[in-house]
């Protein structure tokens, strides 16, 4: 059975919706930024799929995959900072402690 | 069946299960190397798609930076321990039944698309050279907005991890 643009399909949304579940069922504030990782890097790998479908005339959507490998980093760098910063005062990082917007 | 469906598919279900283990491991630490493993499995679905420099970019960037600074915040936090709360049953049931009904509802809408074969001729697209050359003639613009963008995140990182003198000096103050 040769390879499709559908397995490659399938596969990106398998990732895409595996990041999805991880956000939903876990509660420490850095599994869920892993997860989040894990959903651009799906949407990458179908990006440079498409681009690779396209005959590889131009290498522009690879230009894309660059710039949101970049924008990914400063989120991480910044995210991180954070969640440190919610230790320093909280001492945990669980997601479930962040409430006191509801009450 | 050649060599490059063959690479295809250990490659995915490379991807799959180690996706799986982050998501689904006790330790944190675990989850990392698990997302480190997945990023390996799809920088080598890049390699087989002609995009060289974006396979390398990702184990670099990806693999070698961020996910060592996850391991050095896990690390400095002593978060190693098994002792994350869990979320009950139901809630996880809804997540799970959640992602599953976006992932049928994305491949519904999604049916419908050619389905097409790849070609496996390797091309110099991905190569460093060609990229570059976009990077700075076409892409100019975009380039230097990231830039700037680092240098934002950069500081935004720093004056958020600062500990924060004045509001202690206005306790003190007030005190």
């Amino acid at each position: 059975m040769p390879v499709t643009s559908s397995n490659y399909l399938i596969l990106s949304l398998l990732l895409f919706s595996i990041g999805i579940m991880g956000t939903l069922i876990r509660r420490n504030a850095i599994i869920i930024f892993m997860c989040i990782e894990l959903m651009l890097n799906a949407v990458n790998l179908l990006l440079v799929h498409f681009s690779h479908l396209n005959g590889d005339v131009d290498a522009d959507s690879q230009i894309f995959v660059f710039l949101i490998m970049v924008v990914a980093a400063a989120e991480v760098a910044v995210g991180l900072a954070i969640i440190a910063m919610m230790y320093r005062k909280v001492h945990s990082v669980d997601v479930n402690i962040l409430n006191r917007l509801k009450h | 069946m050649d060599f490059y469906d063959i690479l295809f598919w250990i490659l995915s279900v490379m991807a799959v299960g180690c996706a799986l283990g982050v998501v689904l491991s006790r330790n944190p630490i675990h989850s990392v190397i698990f997302l480190i493993l997945t990023f390996f499995a799809i920088s080598g679905h890049y390699l087989i798609m002609n995009a060289q420099f974006l396979a390398i970019v990702n184990i670099i960037v990806y693999a070698g930076a961020i996910m060592v600074l996850f391991l050095y915040i896990l690390m400095l936090m002593n978060l190693n321990a098994d002792a994350e709360p869990q979320k009950g049953l139901l809630v996880q049931i809804a997540g799970i039944l959640s992602g599953g009904t976006l992932f049928l509802v994305l491949l519904a809408a999604t049916k419908s698309a050619h389905n097409e074969t790849i070609n496996k001729v390797s091309t110099d697209v991905g190569l460093i050279t060609n990229l570059g050359k976009l990077l700075f003639t076409k892409y100019v613009l975009p380039f230097e907005i990231s830039s700037v963008l680092f240098l934002t995140a950069m500081i935004g990182a720093i004056v958020i991890g600062k500990k924060e003198p004045h509001l202690n000096n206005t306790e003190e103050h007030s005190a």
